[in-house]
């Protein structure tokens, strides 16, 4: 089983959630996140001193699924999310040993 | 004989003005970080208990009490304030001896003018915010209303025969002759100079300036000025004591000195930094508001656009000297407040108008054909009492800190005034701390009451 983790912009949330129902990944993780990469921050101006912003918003998106799927979930999310500007973010694939689904106590490729 | 029009005016201001209290509270809590929110509400809620029952004890009394040291302070003829009741305020002529014909009870004057003793040090708070410890504070704010504060509205506000028939008022009044309708000496110079006093002696906010502390709720602080702004017709148009002319003059010059200031502070932005700011438009209005207030029953409407426009502008461009002097003056009670009173009262001396009020004691203005006297009075009253608040507030600032501590300890800074001075968080809105039931997703909160003993 495979880990998919993808930092995107907020707004292509929606895009990658459409994207992986059509593989049938029924189930994501979300989470709001912060952070920069190339991308760097943006100005603010209060009173007229000025204040380099660093973190920008970005949603994280985790999905588990099996291994020949994987691939296809990292294409279709990168391809969800691109808008070609900078500070579309970044999807990156990790390997998973054990899965246990809480309610059954089922495991493995079973549990995703 | 008391005159009920006028009467309800000055009762309905009174509340005006306390509403001012809270929406300064909302204006500066806004402008905090959100650690420290709590802290700042409560630094400004506080004035409103503690003045309101010094205010009765001598406070009035030693503001509008006949006059004791050479102009000074007043007696404490009106302590405890049982002598105001079924006693008049008024202006005797020579057909209608004191109170006249058109009186105020004691009373509705009393509450009308404690408003004004409670926003003065309220307004000190925004330049140490995010570091003080609560009560050393409210003894601040007990020390300086009662040796700053009351003898300076002596001073301004106190005429001569107005709280008793043969009452001698304070001196900036009555022998200087330094016009303030609403209290740009007595209120903002005042407040503004032990402003800038705290803020030395108790020092910067660590990491500032490296470490920019951007405010956390904007709405609060466009909502407070609101706030300010409605509650500031009180303020200003009360100040006439009457529901008449005066009034009336006075309400549209607080609203076309406010429009002005805002397009002034807005368009230095846009020229300075390239973007109007929210936080621009609530700082002008509050600029444009101080500015107008010794000057609104004094100038004729097209000298109050002048005056809004010079004072946003001159006040937009005033809050970056404590980056250029390096005083950390949390949220510019100095750039607002001082800078802002002291143009107000300064530009009286060009576009004081006596056609508009017969009652006014000064000359005219520059612009208006009487010379520079009444500049020198003027320049004469705002250096008086900003030297005398600055000395009173810095050597109070310097008692507190050397016994009981001013500020809080580092660690206690760094981990935020709300919850080691309150004990208390101001937003919850993480599920994580929420407990089950309320909303979130019922994860067992962090948050678990301790049983009292």
């Amino acid at each position: 089983m495979k880990l998919v983790t993808a930092v995107v912009q907020p707004y292509v949330l929606g895009e990658v959630r459409d994207a992986l129902e059509r593989l049938a990944v029924l189930g994501m993780t979300i989470t709001e996140a912060q952070g920069y990469g190339r991308q760097k921050g943006h100005t603010e101006i209060y009173r007229g001193a000025e204040y380099d912003v660093d973190l920008v918003p970005k949603v994280k998106v985790e999905v588990v699924c099996a291994d020949e799927l994987a691939d296809k979930v990292l294409e279709s999310v990168a391809a969800a999310a691109r808008t070609g500007r900078i500070g579309d973010g970044k999807v990156w694939m990790t390997n998973v040993e054990h899965i246990v689904r809480v309610r059954t106590g089922e495991r493995g490729a079973d549990a995703v | 004989m008391v005159n009920a029009g006028d009467t309800a005016w000055v009762l309905a201001s009174a509340a005006l003005v306390m509403l001012m209290t809270p929406g300064l509270a909302f204006f500066y809590g806004g402008m905090v970080r959100s650690k420290s929110v709590l802290n700042m509400l409560m630094m400004n809620f506080v004035c409103l208990a503690v003045v309101g029952v010094l205010w009765a004890l001598f406070g009035y009394s030693w503001a509008f009490g006949n006059d004791k040291f050479g102009g000074l302070v007043g007696s404490g003829e009106f302590a405890g304030l049982a002598s105001t009741i079924g006693h008049f305020v008024g202006v005797g002529s020579a057909s209608a001896p004191w109170p006249g014909s058109d009186a105020l009870p004691a009373t509705a004057f009393v509450m009308f003018q404690l408003m004004f003793a409670v926003i003065t040090p309220a307004l000190i708070s925004g330049s140490i915010a995010d570091r003080t410890k609560f009560w050393a504070w409210t003894a601040f704010v007990a020390g300086w209303v009662t040796l700053c504060y009351f003898p300076v509205a002596h001073w301004v506000f106190a005429f001569d025969g107005f709280t008793g028939a043969d009452n001698i008022g304070g001196w900036i009044a009555n022998t200087l002759k330094a016009e303030d309708f609403a209290g740009g000496t007595a209120v903002h110079i005042n407040a503004g100079a032990a402003g800038l006093a705290l803020a030395i002696v108790l020092g910067r906010r660590k990491g500032w300036p490296r470490e920019r502390m951007r405010p956390h709720n904007l709405p609060f602080v466009l909502l407070g000025a609101s706030l300010l702004w409605f509650g500031w017709y009180g303020f200003n148009a009360g100040s006439a004591l009457g529901a008449g002319d005066l009034a009336g003059l006075a309400f549209t010059n607080t609203t076309l000195a406010t429009c002005t200031a805002v397009i002034g502070w807005l368009l230095v932005e846009q020229f300075r930094d390239g973007k109007p700011t929210t936080l621009g438009a609530a700082s002008g209005a509050v600029a444009g508001l101080v500015a107008i207030t010794p000057a609104c029953g004094y100038v004729a409407p097209m000298g109050a656009l002048a005056i809004g426009i010079i004072a946003g502008a001159l006040c937009a461009l005033a809050v970056g000297l404590k980056y250029r002097f390096g005083f950390d003056d949390s949220l510019d009670v100095v750039g607002v407040h001082l800078v802002g009173g002291i143009v107000g009262t300064l530009l009286i001396g060009f576009f004081g108008d006596n056609d508009v009020n017969s009652a006014a004691l000064g000359d005219n203005g520059l612009f208006y054909g009487g010379g520079i006297v009444q500049l020198g009075r003027q320049a004469a009253a705002a250096g008086s009492v900003l030297v005398y608040s600055f000395v009173v507030a810095t050597i109070l600032g310097l008692v507190i800190k050397a016994t009981i501590g001013f500020r809080v300890d580092e660690e206690d800074e760094v981990t935020g005034v709300d919850e080691t001075e309150h004990a208390e968080t101001a937003y919850d809105y993480s599920s994580l701390t929420t407990g089950s039931g309320s909303g979130g997703v019922g994860i067992p909160s962090t948050a678990t009451r301790v049983e009292s003993p």
